[in-house]
């Protein structure tokens, strides 16, 4: 394999490394703090996706739909944990499953009554549309080298809350102990649907930038889901660290699976990967609960 | 001198910066009922929790009947003879009295991959299962366990804990949330028990510590302050102390 | 897992079962005399799906273990008879070694055989997990089974594989519905015979233990982890069986009938009827199979009331169809 080819390999990798730790980040939190099993994480990287689509199609501004679509998918996230998803987290994970499941229908559902089901165009901004490049005549798109830059930008910010501030400090305890968490008087229920929201708001992030590579239509992100709960086992319930390197490891795994094997085996590389660790770390890399 | 049952020696467990357990040397003879105690935070649980394989000793071990058991998993533990009962009971809600029983028959005789012939009417399990149900004093074994009151659910532990045919009988607090009225049906249903069983006692309750134990240990800061008779034990002016200074 | 009374009464469970395969098997008769041969079609993917859930409760009901990857041992099951036949059709070996076979009575077993053995393989790693893990890590295997078979276009890949020849089973050709159906209908009866004797077996004691209080059987001296994945295991292999009949019955098969989406309709199945009975999936398979049918037709958009149905099953009816049945007989009972 040529420099170029594996330098834009290793980058791909990279990039999808970035966009799953977006998702992950959000329901690695989720699941350490609530013990709660969400699959709608999906459905709001698609509304992230189509809400972004759709206000592009009336302003024809890639950044105005991104600077709007963010929060409002946050708004979405957080009606749907106030509404739905807050009262049960006290119910079993048997439940938790059945109902973010029928969730996932009902939402599919009213994104294609609303868009019908043929995929919504939210192509590439002209300001990212070229190609940079890099070294020799290594040339690597424009967007998602700005995906990759996103992606940094906000695994840092995120680092930088949870490790250096007050709230991240709550967070962080909430997920490794939520009940001792809640014992020194840590508003668990406040700081979790915060965290949720936010996790709302990475994962329409996610969609919105994986919008114009991947196309913008319904049950787009049923796979990304998985990938992320792959992700999230494999780097540890609770913890954004292990996200991150799950993540990276991942992206670049799969990546480079599906370029160097037959496509039978590459599809299941990053499984087996999970498989592998999970037999050595049943917890994952870096597991947060003691 | 009788080899000790249970030995424990020099162990230590830590919490970070917190010693729960500090260099604790402790044992269990054969023929004797042994009640340990002491008061708040000096470590009983977590040292409950090591004897009984829930929690890994950092330093130190324990034998039992001469067998090195510090690491071993829980289930290996009941099956060498070391019978348990929970601080906070606990059974099996959904099955019934006789059931939960013949599952520890069930355990002890070791054939569980059987995947045809009803459990429940197995006499092999069902018998030794009613007999010590009755031992214990528990009527209507055909009752689901989640319908039983709180006294009863000791009981039907220790039934459970009795169809094991243990050497050693460990339990965790086997008075707490009793009532007068089960506490002496407790207490006496113990004493006949002791007759057969080495028991190891934690417990709150003097009258019980008093009536049943052999002998006392006294835990105080995750380490084993006196051991004696309880007359000698209640007299000891390092105990009171250790229990005064609590107030 | 199971909120299941106590009162335990093998005899109504067996009568129960007699009186579910009665009624399935007067369906083709009812449909001769109605004159809807349609309904004999719809029967006999309800018995299929039964079977799939009456596996998957093995595990979830009475094991207390949320898998979410039935789906994909299903498929797996399914492929197994689609390749035998594929090869069979075209002279060609699988792994240039075995010919291929159209005969069910190797093909069946032999689905089986490979779906426990996959659920075992995949077991192994779940099992030493729980809780939110493990549910993530069966939901991941499914998606990974999913994917494997999309790759193999050289057996269809995404379009599925078609079975071209006709299947025998001892050598007489499985032509007609009827005989196919009421084939079914048999395996159905076995499986629940056999899943019934088993959850009162010692095997079956100690599996419903641990998903009651796993703590209290270490206690006693049981370590649960290969009584599950032995329990994992049959689940699989009856998933895979219910997959070779879907796959034979139809006459085709495709990573479609694999996805995560109809696991997730496996659990909802086994939640519907009630998994506090061997029998509950049936029930729970029959309605919301026939409820699919009845709402497609009524709108495009049914998959909306589905999802919604489903989340208010999980809101009030807890114990599924048999506790509604529960209440309807209490009321009828004389005092």
């Amino acid at each position: 394999m040529g420099a170029a080819l594996f330098t834009e390999q290793l980058l791909n990798g990279v990039q999808l490394g970035v966009q799953l730790f977006l998702m992950a980040a959000g329901l690695t939190l989720v699941f350490g703090i609530m013990n709660m099993i969400n699959l709608t994480h999906g459905s709001l990287y698609m509304i992230g996706a189509f809400v972004a689509a759709a206000l592009f199609g009336h302003t024809g501004s890639f950044l105005l739909a991104l600077v709007i679509a963010v929060p409002a998918t946050a708004l979405a996230g957080a009606l749907l944990e106030a509404a739905v998803l807050r009262h049960f987290y006290h119910r079993g994970h048997l439940d938790q499953v059945l109902v973010t499941f029928g969730l996932i229908l009902v939402l599919n559902e009213i994104v294609k009554m609303i868009w019908g089901a043929v995929p919504v165009p939210l192509p590439v901004p002209q300001l990212l549309s070229g190609s940079v490049t890099l070294f020799a005549d290594v040339t690597y798109p424009s967007f998602r080298l700005a995906i990759l830059g996103v992606g940094a930008v906000v695994a840092l910010g995120l680092y930088a809350v949870v490790a250096h501030t007050r709230i991240g400090m709550w967070v962080r305890a909430g997920a490794s102990n939520r009940d001792i968490a809640s014992a020194m008087g840590v508003n668990v229920e406040l700081i979790f649907s915060l965290v949720f929201a936010a996790g709302a708001a990475l994962a329409g992030l996610a969609g919105i930038m994986a919008g114009p590579i991947n196309a913008v239509q319904v049950g787009m992100g049923e796979p990304v889901l998985i990938l992320a709960l792959v992700v999230t086992v494999i780097g540890g319930v609770g913890s954004i660290k292990g996200a991150f390197i799950a993540a990276l490891m991942i992206g670049v795994v799969d990546t480079f699976g599906r370029v160097l094997l037959p496509p039978a085996l590459g599809s299941m590389m990053i499984f087996m990967l999970m498989a592998v660790i999970l037999a050595w770390r049943p917890r994952g890399l870096f597991p947060v609960h003691g | 001198m009788t080899a000790s049952l249970l030995e424990v020696k020099q162990l230590v467990k830590r919490f970070g910066g917190l010693v729960a357990t500090d260099h604790l040397d402790l044992d269990v003879r054969p023929d004797e009922t042994l009640a340990l105690i002491g008061p708040n935070g000096a470590g009983k649980t977590s040292l409950i929790a090591q004897l009984q394989g829930d929690l890994t000793p950092d330093a130190g071990a324990i034998y039992f009947s001469g067998v090195e058991i510090t690491r071993r998993p829980a289930h290996g533990r009941a099956l060498m003879g070391l019978a348990r009962s929970f601080q906070i009971t606990s059974v099996f809600p959904e099955l019934s009295l006789v059931q939960n029983v013949a599952l520890a028959v069930q355990a002890r005789l070791g054939h569980s991959f059987r995947f045809w012939r009803d459990a429940s009417s197995d006499s092999r399990l069902t018998g030794p299962a009613r007999e010590a149900l009755d031992v214990v004093g528990l009527s209507r074994p055909d009752r689901p366990a989640s319908d039983v009151s709180h006294g009863e659910r000791r009981q039907l532990e220790l039934a459970m804990a009795l169809a094991m045919q243990p050497r050693l009988l460990l339990l965790d607090e086997p008075m707490a949330g009793m009532g007068r009225e089960d506490g002496v049906r407790m207490t006496r249903l113990l004493n006949e028990l002791k007759r057969d069983y080495a028991m190891m006692l934690v417990e709150h309750d003097m009258n019980a510590v008093f009536a049943l134990a052999d002998r006392v240990t006294v835990l105080v800061a995750g380490k084993a302050i006196a051991t004696g008779r309880p007359d000698e034990i209640r007299a000891d002016p390092r105990v009171r102390a250790a229990y005064l200074g609590q107030k | 897992m199971a909120s299941s009374p106590a009162s335990y009464r093998p005899s109504s469970d067996m009568m129960a079962i007699a009186v579910i395969v009665a009624v399935l098997a007067a369906v083709p008769v009812v449909a001769s005399l109605v004159g809807d041969p349609f309904l004999v079609k719809i029967a006999t993917r309800v018995v299929v799906f039964a079977i799939a859930a009456v596996a998957l409760n093995l595990v979830l009901g009475f094991g207390g273990l949320v898998s979410l990857m039935h789906a994909g041992l299903f498929g797996i099951g399914g492929y197994v008879v689609a390749i035998l036949a594929f090869h069979a059709d075209d002279g060609s070996r699988l792994f240039d070694l075995f010919p291929g076979t159209t005969e069910l009575s190797i093909g069946l077993p032999l689905a089986m055989l490979v779906a426990g053995a996959a659920a075992a393989v995949m077991g192994l790693v779940s099992l030493r997990t729980s809780g939110v893990y493990f549910i993530m890590i069966t939901l991941a295997f499914n998606q990974m089974l999913y994917y494997f078979f999309v790759a193999l276009q050289q057996y269809g890949g995404e379009d599925g594989l078609q079975i071209m020849s006709d299947l025998t089973l001892f050598g007489h050709a499985m032509i007609g519905r009827m005989p196919f159906y009421y084939g079914c209908l048999v395996a159905l009866a076995l499986v629940l015979i056999l899943v019934q004797r088993l959850i009162n077996s010692r095997f079956g004691m100690v599996l419903r233990a641990s998903a009651q209080n796993e703590r209290r059987l270490t206690a006693i001296g049981i370590a649960p982890l290969r009584y599950r994945l032995t329990a994992f295991a049959l689940s699989g292999a009856i998933a895979g069986l219910a997959g070779a009949l879907l796959a034979a019955g139809q006459q085709f098969i495709s990573p479609a009938e694999m996805s995560w989406v109809r696991s997730g309709d496996l659990v909802v199945m086994c939640v519907l009827g009630g998994m506090a009975r061997v029998w509950g999936p049936v029930l729970g398979a029959a309605v919301f199979l026939v409820l699919e049918i009845v709402l497609s037709g009524w709108s495009t958009h049914w998959q909306l009331a589905f999802g919604l149905l489903i989340i208010l099953v999980v809101v009030s009816l807890r114990g599924g169809l048999i506790d509604l049945l529960h209440l309807v007989g209490r009321r009828g009972a004389p005092r």
